[in-house]
């Protein structure tokens, strides 16, 4: 109990309290989190069992009866008469997946790589850090495609449909790994040169212990920051990718798949089904961006 | 400056180095490039000829070489798709990305320097403050959004605009040009403006931000002393030493946009060299794939290698603290 006054009165809570935007971009993003993993239960449809699709509700208008089976749908439904307001849930899972694990994964690879820079310095720290600049010239959605290819390039044809969802979390993770090396490696070089850090190589400590141990916790900081803004940056690639069709399969659509679908209707009047996907794209991403924005200013310490 | 031109020149052939290892490792380990061009019916004996006929039984060094040596004579290997050699399919297609990413290299420059100029004078007036919040939302909106919005607004509802392709194109050679004609006009609108808005809004607060910060020194000040109209300070004094670190940015970013030329013209379904890679992801088409890496590295590695020189030529700082460094050696 003392433990959760204790955090409700530190600084970082007292920062939050302090910020409307951080507030409700805070309970935006956990309302779309939740809506996500519990789609099964929460969303009316199914859209993936075509025993509860019905042809004649096609194209229903959102909030409107149907004019042959009188349902109403909250955001209508697309041609096959699929409940949007359920495909989008579903959507969000794949999207969220895909950018949690993505971040995950860069996020894991990064802050390896950089500590190793850092700490081992020498020529591992010079092959890890040009790999970097010379990844840092080209622009990260471009990368992430490329290795969406080459990934694709690999797995047998009959795999690759369960195979998208992984190679699209293996692409963007890829692409992003540099912005977390590098700041971990500049925090490493700083708190290298630390007393305790000599302290501990002095009773034989070995490296690995120190740097996971000692030098990692201190550097968390910053990792956090970027972990949250690079969500927000793997949500949109991710949509990015599947809107250009290299990404999730028709089979398992994400966010992007939706809109890159709602695109070809939106000549033909049937605005839904890409107005609301797209929405709940912008709401998502931009939520999770005005978090990590307020993070980084809440644990800077220059800011305060 | 030499030295630092030699290393700066010696990192970027590293470079190209690399890009150009991976490239020919994707020829040569992504699917069995034996297996992409002889079909189903096939002899051993087609295998081991085409083995030799490709260089294939070579080491891998050497290999290596020869694929350098063919990119650079614009050899690029026949895409398994279209069967038509790379080169070919690259040099039709190269004419759209161009005009492309140029109209929309020109809507950042001009839009980005008028709007910046133009919200850093009128710093708290209503339209400027309307521009700078929109332009935060215009950033946090992914690209291919802005574009459907776009056709949605010009094309769908006022259909003043096409919505999809280049229009009518004049030939000039083997130059396919949309310059010439009222609908290739009307259609690079659209495009360049959803390629282009993201760095005009980059350009626009950087001349805002370098602005406001000139316009705070003596010598504005003592412009204004001197009586001279405002109009003769804001662009004789103040813009041209803003224009530096705009030259700078604008240098790297064009990088980006032949980057983010894909998404668009996936969005507009403009036939340029962005539209081509996508589908060759889409069927993995390794030759063309390749190609695209390669061009696009090559062209990124020459825009940072001169924006570099550029600047350390433009500013003396950077060339002294070279000198001080070199001194101490």
């Amino acid at each position: 109990m003392s433990g959760l006054k204790r955090f409700w009165q530190s600084d970082l809570m007292w920062s939050f309290r302090h910020s409307p935007v951080a507030i409700i971009s805070l309970l935006v993003t956990v309302l779309l989190i939740f809506t996500a993993i519990c789609a099964p239960l929460l969303a009316p449809h199914n859209p993936f069992d075509p025993a509860t699709l019905n042809l004649m509700n096609g194209f229903s208008r959102p909030m409107e009866p149907n004019q042959f089976t009188n349902e109403v749908f909250l955001m209508g439904t697309d041609d096959q008469g699929r409940d949007m307001y359920s495909t989008i849930m579903y959507g969000m899972r794949v999207s969220l997946f895909v950018g949690f694990m993505a971040v995950l994964f860069s996020m894991t690879l990064g802050v390896v790589l950089g500590l190793l820079a850092g700490y081992l310095g020498g020529w591992v720290d010079i092959i890890i850090m040009r790999i970097a600049d010379i990844q840092l010239t080209f622009p990260s959605i471009l990368v992430a495609m490329l290795i969406f290819g080459i990934a694709k390039g690999f797995t047998p044809i009959e795999m690759r449909e369960q195979m998208a969802i992984w190679v699209l979390i293996l692409a963007i993770g890829l692409s992003d790994w540099v912005k977390f090396a590098r700041v971990v490696r500049g925090a490493t070089l700083v708190e290298k040169a630390k007393e305790y850090i000599q302290a501990a190589k002095l009773i034989d400590r070995k490296p690995i212990a120190i740097m996971l141990s000692h030098i990692l916790p201190n550097v968390l900081n910053p990792v956090l920051v970027i972990a949250t803004i690079s969500l927000a940056l793997a949500i949109i690639a991710e949509a990015t990718l599947s809107f250009l069709g290299v990404g999730a399969p028709p089979t398992q659509p994400s966010l992007g798949t939706l809109i890159r679908i709602g695109q070809d209707y939106l000549f033909s009047g049937e605005w839904w089904i890409l107005f609301f996907p797209a929405v709940t794209l912008l709401a998502l991403a931009l939520s999770v961006n005005l978090l990590g924005d307020w993070l980084r200013d809440a644990l800077n310490p220059r800011l305060r | 400056m030499l030295a630092f031109s030699i290393r700066r020149i010696f990192q970027a052939i590293v470079v190209l180095a690399v890009v150009g290892l991976v490239a020919f490792s994707m020829f040569r380990f992504v699917g069995d490039p034996i297996d992409n061009m002889l079909g189903q019916e096939r002899t051993d004996a087609d295998i081991v000829r085409l083995r030799t006929q490709l260089g294939l039984d070579l080491p891998f060094p050497i290999q290596y070489l020869k694929f350098l040596q063919g990119a650079a004579q614009g050899n690029f290997g026949v895409s398994y798709r279209q069967g038509r050699p790379v080169a070919d399919i690259i040099v039709e297609r190269a004419p759209a990305t161009l005009e492309l990413a140029a109209v929309s290299v020109i809507f950042a420059i001009v839009g980005g320097i008028v709007f910046g100029i133009f919200t850093a004078i009128q710093r708290d007036g209503f339209i400027a403050n309307a521009i700078m919040t929109s332009s935060l939302i215009g950033v946090s909106l992914p690209t291919f959004l802005i574009g459907i919005l776009l056709i949605y607004l010009f094309a769908v509802e006022l259909s003043w605009l096409p919505s999809f392709g280049r229009g009518e194109v004049v030939k000039i050679g083997w130059w396919s040009t949309g310059f010439l004609t009222v609908s290739g006009l009307k259609a690079i609108i659209l495009p360049s403006i959803t390629l282009g808005l993201y760095q005009m809004t980059l350009i626009m607060r950087l001349v805002r931000s370098e602005m406001l910060e000139v316009l705070r020194q003596d010598y504005i000040r003592f412009a204004f002393a001197r009586g001279l109209s405002d109009r003769s300070i804001h662009f004789k004094h103040a813009l041209k030493n803003t224009l530096v670190p705009v030259i700078t940015v604008t240098g790297l970013q064009i990088g980006a946009i032949i980057a983010f030329a894909i998404i668009t013209e996936t969005v507009f379904q403009w036939p340029g060299v962005g539209l081509l890679f996508i589908n060759a992801i889409q069927f993995v088409d390794i030759p063309v794939m390749a190609t695209y890496l390669l061009l696009v590295s090559v062209m990124f590695v020459v825009i940072n290698l001169v924006v570099d020189l550029l600047y350390y030529a433009v500013d003396p700082r950077l060339r002294s603290d070279g000198a001080v460094k070199a001194g101490h050696q």
